[in-house]
């Protein structure tokens, strides 16, 4: 079936018809079809379905009539968790939003309390920080990649991806002393800094790393059913992309170039020497070949940051703001005042009154921490903008009036975590 | 990336005419509050006019119960546009009424029309025009609006869902025996 040809979707305008798009469907009984139609529940616990998303699902057969996106099953209130909690303890929990790149969410949030607080970054620390997301995105990437082929049939590579996955799992122990949900960053830098001894073992990682993506792409790019399963199937435009929001890989594939890391520049990325790539086709091979890039072009730009790190050894990694950073431990266990200054910041931190936001580019598209402070301690307001919701919410759209196998292609091509889409 | 400078003066040229107080923001991202009324019609010249073409998102914050009892605006909207083009950001703010009734802007954006759910969702602020509207992450049934401040953190009766499905599941199977 031609992407033309979106059975039930109404798809050729962008005029928004929920009634045909998975919001409140109804069979239309003078419809032939009506009757014939299926109704199936595909997930909450569905391999297919990365996470718990259940998808209902009205099916002609094989052909998918109505797809409707059913979430929430994750929602653990994370922003009501915020207003509670304080700004300084929702660190951890925003490692939980994306759990396979928990320290690229920390980055994206304390980004938005730095500016809130209007407090620097040291030099070094951005360094740090991009390191980490890099490697990040690679792991974030590595599951997309992984999990997508393996829904397709492709089972060796999601055995392949977890190997590096794992080397980048020891990293980032070496580094924080965990493997997930980390909660490295701070407001105005990163807890700890690097060592050579690690730095080295990053630079071997990537080295390694670069020969692994030649060899993954010898199995899939130039691979007939791959190929086959994945070029013109979720089909999108450049303005369909727009218009519903999606950003990262996903707008990219279709051929849109826009990167905050070159567009928005934050931690210094303006600095650094990467590519972006983009797609033409818009589908879900072309979504595939620009994350196969982008982890290239992370390795490349997590060299250059090895590289800084060398320049600028034993400079501070936190930045020296008594307002919001904590005071160093040894000095906490010596002297009252900074024991009370350490009681100060934990209990009753404020921000000033306003209001900010901040954006990073995160592996699944823009991942955005909106603030809102009214100059107390207790947040105002925090609203997490999640790509992969964005991501979710396209799925009627490129998976209505096609087979289900395809909508399995699809699924994995969007690239989403539930733990971000229900927050 | 855009100066601010700029922005500002792009969206005044495209707004020309219509009713928008500049505001000031810490993060230093063109800020505007309009009159809830007008919210189609700026936003229409936001994309049209100055080239917003993707809504970055939607939400609200609640500014607490006292404001009310004080007869003023106790939610505030906010809407962010980001242009691809231009690689610049503007926010617009309004506030609700009592009525706790929104312009949907879905006509625009079909990609806000999950961001206005959960809007819809999490504070019971109704959009007017949008088709689907109905809560996107808490169950179908549930009674609350979460992120409202008078929500409290431990819930209220978190399990009542649960336990009405648990008697029912009970009673069936008592029924079949």
């Amino acid at each position: 079936m031609s992407a033309t040809g979106r059975r039930g979707a109404g798809l050729d305008s962008l005029e928004y018809r929920p009634g045909e798009m998975g919001g409140a469907h109804a069979v239309d009984p003078d419809d032939p079809l009506h009757g014939s139609l299926v109704e199936l529940n595909m997930g909450p616990s569905h391999p297919a379905t990365h996470g718990v998303l259940r998808l209902r699902v009205l099916a002609d057969g094989e052909v998918l009539h109505t797809v409707e996106p059913v979430i929430g099953y994750l929602h653990r209130g994370k922003e009501k968790s915020c207003e509670s909690l304080g700004w300084r303890k929702f660190f951890v929990h925003t490692d939980r939003l994306d759990y396979l790149q928990p320290l690229m969410n920390n980055v994206g949030y304390a980004m938005a309390l730095e500016s809130l607080a209007g407090l620097e970054v040291p030099e070094r620390a951005q360094v740090i920080r991009v390191l980490l997301m890099e490697t990040s995105r690679i792991m974030s990437h590595l599951i997309a990649l992984g999990v997508s082929a393996m829904d397709l049939g492709a089972v060796s590579m999601f055995f392949f991806t977890f190997d590096q996955r794992e080397k980048i799992y020891d990293l980032i122990d070496a580094y924080t002393g965990h493997r997930m949900n980390n909660t490295y960053v701070r407001m105005g830098g990163v807890y700890a800094d690097t060592d050579e001894e690690l730095e080295e073992r990053f630079a071997r990682f990537f080295e390694a790393f670069l020969g692994e993506v030649e060899e993954w792409e010898s199995l899939l790019t130039g691979n007939r059913i791959w190929y086959g399963r994945n070029r013109g199937i979720g089909q999108l435009t450049r303005e369909e992309a727009l218009a519903w929001s999606l950003t990262g890989p996903n707008l990219r594939g279709s051929g849109v170039e826009f990167d905050l890391r070159k567009h928005e520049p934050y931690c210094g990325y303006e600095t650094y020497d990467f590519d972006i790539p983009i797609g033409q086709e818009g589908d879900a091979f072309d979504r595939y070949l620009v994350r196969i890039e982008e982890m290239r072009q992370s390795a490349r730009i997590g060299r250059q940051a090895l590289e800084r790190l060398k320049q600028t050894r034993g400079a501070n990694v936190i930045a020296d703001d008594r307002r919001y950073v904590l005071p160093r431990q040894a000095d906490v266990m010596s002297s009252m005042e900074e024991l009370i200054h350490q009681f100060k910041i934990v209990t009753d931190m404020a921000l000033p009154k306003g209001e900010a936001y901040a954006a990073v580019e995160s592996s699944k598209g823009e991942l955005g921490f909106y603030v809102a402070s009214d100059g107390t301690a207790a947040p105002l307001r925090c609203h997490i903008r999640s790509p992969s919701l964005m991501n979710v919410q396209v799925i009627p759209l490129l998976s209505q009036g096609r087979l289900l196998s395809d909508a399995v292609a699809v699924l994995g091509s969007l690239d989403f975590v539930m733990g971000e889409v229900d927050r | 990336m855009m100066s601010a400078e700029a922005t500002a003066e792009r969206v005044r040229e495209g707004l020309a005419g219509l009713d928008c107080e500049a505001l000031e923001s810490r993060d230093g991202m063109t800020t505007l509050r309009c009159e809830l009324a007008a919210v189609p019609e700026v936003a229409a010249a936001l994309r049209d006019r100055c080239g917003f073409e993707l809504s970055t998102c939607v939400t609200a914050v609640d500014h607490g119960m006292e404001r009310e009892e004080q007869g003023r605006p106790r939610f505030d909207m906010i809407w962010q546009l980001q242009s691809v083009t231009h690689a610049d950001r503007l926010r617009l703010h309004a506030w609700v009424g009592e009525e706790l009734r929104v312009p949907s802007l879905v006509g625009l954006w079909p990609g806000i029309a999950y961001g206005e759910r959960e809007c819809f969702d999490m504070f019971g602020i109704a959009f007017d025009g949008h088709a689907g509207l109905k809560r996107l992450l808490m169950p179908e049934a549930y009674e609350h609006f979460p992120l409202r401040k008078d929500f409290p953190h431990q819930g209220i009766e978190p399990d009542k869902l649960y336990r009405a499905w648990d008697a029912s599941r009970r009673a069936d199977a008592g029924g079949a025996s």
